[in-house]
């Protein structure tokens, strides 16, 4: 079965030792998912696997087999932006812009995961839906590290998306 | 006072009363200007004549958004590992295991037979090359060390680049790497920092000596009725730029092309040039995006490595460097030890004021950690003894990092001070305020501005700091043990010269400006737009910025927080040259014909009469009259000199709560307020992002950051991004950031930079609200939860 990248079918790589992370980079063109760390450890490969947040650097291709993969390049037209996308801008949410498509990913799927009722390690009561609270958001996006800084606008971005406010 | 009562009753002072408070100890000395300094009629010193651009309503300091923004969010820019290039090969790098020695063998059978594999170089096969000049070492040097790179069967470091294998995919050439066996003949090093600190010299930085000394420091603090005298150590740090370092590279013809991650391109070109035995012109390097430098996006051993092995196997090669791979070849900041006495009289005035300490470094390059620039300039005090030491080692080469010297120093004198002045019953604020010096104490120089006493006012306000004589003010709140801290920031001012553009004025009266600047998240484009649509009285979208590229006009490395600066005065310089030509073309007998550039000012989008700016031509018919499809200039900015006659830095102001779990010690930041004296600021909203970001490195220097070091085998042990701890979006609270915005008369654009300063203050305001909060002191970095264990 071919892996459905952005919609498009590619053929798994002979060689199984590539990851996701490096099929998109370096095989595919797709250079907007980013590698920090090849480890798990910085969130800046995340991409959606069937919907879910996942971190390309630790998914083996061949893995994807079947699997549909959305990349940063594919949540929004050539000349238009995703809301998510406008509220980085507006809210500055990045300097250098190397974390940024990573967190924007993690923040879509996110807000998939408060809708589903997901508790966090802060959530207060297990049994409710939880808020989109500075913490909360805060929490679920802390595997995604901004070295920038640019931490506070990411969070106020995400927040209203989250939220249904942009 | 640590009895809950008592903390109770700090907590039930209202916000109100806490203002008021802060009023009435910041009102005594309101009466010091509140501007910047005075013009003068003193003798030796200029006439200060005030930028007539910080002056004009309008675009300097509104708050714009990115222009690269679009393109970021999208994914759409592309950093050094990003271009793709025709019959590419992959590259891996094998890393020394040994501190210092040589290799006796190396067998690379195995490798060099591996599937894909292109080429495996070593000293045994690469090309001849030159050592690169270190960065600060020359004018022109840019990179990490001089040590040569595969010339021969040396060891310097525990991971030194000793062998990469370039294959046709990534997977190929790491599997071949682990492939190749090294044999080393091991010599003595030294890598613990006790045995270096024996061989330690007096320390330079930037060709100055890191001593002051005034008066008997020593005999004065004996003399002291109030005085402290303390010891402080800071580890190594690592930049962790979320971007891990890579280049591409291709030798085309006579030039070799590099895609990079690069705050110095010029200086990058040309000291590349210098090993490859080359023209700097023939070396073109290219950085648009970068992702992220914090002064660590330099030129380290890799660039070499990559283009030897580019021009060995005769294809372009990609070196990705693994994250592990960053913190083996590409250095860090260099821990310190450090010494902070501080005597003062009864009324807190300092008299004698000891910073010194040691710092290890490497006999190969030009950088030893200037901890004490901050003390040097901060306060006034009788005497004082202000001094680094170096102490050479054998390991990777130490390096900028983000406010070098001053953000590890600040802690020292700044939680020193919180000390100080609780044993003096002195708030704490106030007592900053009472060695306010009114000339730089180091050198004798009037400030060219200088509002570290606005900084704490506007602070005081927007915190709502309770002043305290003497007691802890620090509340329990449930499981939390709160408090609160403030601490002075500071960061020198820097402005290199080297600055130069070309620009363009078109038909269609748009502005186009070309310079070597740099993007690595500063928002080096937009602020360039800004200030050049000001200078040309020019619409914001009616200028285009092209930079990054080492064939573009002039050097204006982005370190130092100086690149603002750099540019401010080099587009100053291209609109004076630019008026010249204007009223060149100026058709005969019209007004503005033949005019000098004083006469001429560029107002509207056009050029009219300094004198009667109503007389006035715009761009469009200027060059249409003259038939003319563009106008193009190239100049170069003035070389700087007002830091020779005033004395120029930064501040700030930066206070903290802290909340430290009383039963598991966990600490959390709640609250910060940075407020920043760097001149006028030119985009409120980019700026704002560099003092978050600095803030944030700051708790995290404070809180947990530390590269570790294994002192038998000079090996960095957590050389990963998992093990190396750095502020996570939970570990950051809402940051509330001002700034005085006070211009600096002598900075172009009255701006003095501000990528830097708020780097410096958090972390010990920080340490100083965890002592507010558990009464604990820790002197030690970072601040761990088992250093706050009773
Ligand atoms: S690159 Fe995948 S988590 Fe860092
Ligand atoms: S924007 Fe640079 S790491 Fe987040």
């Amino acid at each position: 079965m071919p892996i459905i990248i952005n919609g498009h079918d590619v053929a798994a790589p002979a060689d199984p030792r590539v990851s996701l992370l490096d099929l998109l980079r370096e095989r595919l063109d797709l250079t907007g998912t980013k590698k920090g760390c090849n480890q798990g450890a910085c969130g800046a490969c995340t991409v959606l696997i069937d919907g879910q947040r996942k971190l390309s650097c630790l998914s083996l291709a061949v893995q994807c087999d079947g699997h549909d993969i959305t990349t940063i390049e594919a949540i929004s037209e050539v000349d238009s932006l995703h809301p998510l996308q406008a509220a980085f801008i507006e809210t500055d949410g990045f300097q250098c812009g190397y974390c940024t498509p990573g967190q924007i990913m993690s923040g879509i799927a996110l807000r998939g995961e408060m809708q589903r009722g997901a508790p966090s390690h802060v959530t207060p009561r297990l049994e409710d839906v939880p808020e989109a609270s500075n913490e909360e958001i805060r929490e679920r996006m802390s595997g995604n590290i901004c070295r920038c800084g640019a931490n506070n606008g990411i969070i106020e971005a995400i927040s209203s998306y989250v939220r249904g406010t942009l | 006072m640590t009895d809950s009562k008592n903390l109770g009753k700090g907590s039930s002072i209202t916000r109100r009363e806490a203002l008021a408070g802060g009023a009435i100890v910041l009102g005594a000395i309101a009466t010091k200007p509140l501007s910047a300094a005075p013009t003068t009629s003193h003798s030796t010193v200029p006439k200060t004549v005030l930028d007539p651009l910080i002056e004009r309503p309008g675009q300097l300091g509104t708050p714009r958004s990115r222009r690269d923004g679009p393109l970021k969010v999208k994914g759409g820019a592309r950093y050094a590992a990003e271009h793709h290039l025709k019959d590419m090969t992959y590259a891996a790098l094998v890393f020394s295991t040994i501190a210092r020695g040589s290799i006796s063998e190396i067998d690379s059978r195995d490798a060099e037979t591996s599937p894909g594999v292109v080429l495996v170089m070593t000293h045994l096969n690469a090309p001849r090359m030159g050592a690169p000049e270190p960065f600060l070492a020359t004018p022109t040097g840019a990179s990490g060390s001089s040590h040569p790179v595969m010339q021969d069967a040396e060891v310097f470091w525990n991971g030194q680049p000793i062998a990469v294998v370039l294959a046709e995919t990534q997977e190929q050439a790491d599997r071949a790497a682990r492939l190749i066996q090294i044999t080393y003949q091991a010599k003595t090093s030294v890598t613990r920092f006790s045995e270096a600190k024996q061989l330690e010299t007096v320390a330079t930085f930037g060709g100055e000596k890191l001593q002051t000394v005034r008066g008997d420091a020593d005999a004065a603090l004996e003399a002291a009725p109030v005085k402290i005298d303390v010891s402080f150590s800071s580890p190594r740090h690592n930049h962790n730029q979320i971007e891990p370092h890579a280049v591409t590279v291709a030798w085309q013809g006579k030039t070799l092309r590099m895609y990079d991650c690069n705050q110095g391109l010029s200086l990058t070109a040309a000291t590349i040039a210098k090993v490859f035995g080359i023209e700097p012109a023939q070396v073109h390097v290219s950085a648009e995006f970068v992702g992220g430098s914090f002064g660590g996006k330099t030129l380290w051993q890799y660039h070499i490595v990559a283009a030897a092995a580019a021009k060995l196997s005769g294809r372009p090669v990609r070196m990705n460097v693994t994250r592990e791979g960053v913190f083996r070849m590409c250095g860090g900041r260099a821990p310190t030890e450090q010494r902070v006495a501080l005597g003062a009289d009864k009324d807190g005035r300092l008299k004698a004021l000891i910073h010194t300490g040691f710092t290890p470094k490497i006999q190969q390059n030009a950088m030893t950690e200037p901890f004490i620039e901050a003390t040097q300039r901060l306060y006034s005090s009788e005497t004082a003894r202000i001094e680094v030491r170096a102490a050479h080692m054998d390991m990777l080469s130490n390096t900028f990092m983000r406010a070098p010297g001053s953000a590890v120093g600040t802690y020292a004198l700044e939680t020193a001070m919180d000390e100080l002045a609780e044993k003096l019953t002195i708030d704490p604020i106030e007592l900053r305020l009472r060695n306010e010096p009114d000339v730089d104490p180091t050198n004798g120089k009037r400030f060219s501005q200088r509002g570290l006493v606005q900084a704490y006012q506007m602070g005081a306000e927007r915190f709502g700091w309770i002043p305290r004589k003497g007691q802890r003010l620090g509340r329990r709140e449930g499981e939390w043990l709160v408090g609160t801290g403030v601490a002075s920031a500071y960061y020198p001012h820097y402005h290199f010269p080297g600055g130069a553009a070309r620009v363009t004025i078109t038909a269609d009266g748009k502005l186009l400006v070309e310079l070597a600047a740099h993007e690595q998240g500063v928002g080096a484009a937009t602020t360039t737009a800004i200030i050049a649509a000001k200078r040309f009285g020019i619409d914001f979208e009616d200028v285009e910025v092209r930079y990054g590229d080492s064939l573009l006009p002039g050097s204006h490395p982005a370190g130092g927080s100086q690149q603002t600066a750099s540019i401010g005065a080099t587009i100053l310089a291209a609109n004076t040259a630019m008026i010249a030509e204007l009223a060149k073309i100026a058709p005969q007998g019209t007004p503005w014909a033949g005019l000098s550039s004083t006469g001429l000012t560029t107002v509207r989008a056009g050029i009219a009469l300094t004198e009667r700016p109503s007389v006035h031509i715009g761009y469009k018919e200027l060059l249409a009259r003259a038939g003319l499809q563009a106008i193009t200039i190239e100049a170069d900015a003035a070389t700087p000199t007002a830091a020779e006659t005033w004395s120029m830095h930064s501040y700030g102001a930066v206070f903290c709560e802290a909340r430290v779990n009383a039963d598991t010690r966990e600490l959390r930041v709640s609250r910060v307020t940075g407020v920043y004296d760097c001149g006028k600021i030119l985009n409120a909203k980019t700026a704002a992002s560099q003092f978050r970001g600095g803030i944030i490195m700051s708790l995290g220097l404070a809180m947990m950051e530390e590269t570790q070091f294994d002192e038998r085998t000079g090996r960095i042990i957590n050389a990963s991004m998992a093990e190396y701890h750095m502020p996570v979006h939970l570990d950051v609270p809402l940051i509330d950031v001002a700034w005085t915005d006070i211009p600096d008369p002598h900075a172009p654009t009255g701006a003095r930079g501000v990528g830097e300063i708020s780097m410096n203050g958090a972390s010990a305001a920080l340490a100083n609200a965890v002592y507010d909060a558990t009464g604990k002191r820790v002197r030690d970095l970072p601040i761990t939860l088992d250093k706050l264990m009773v």
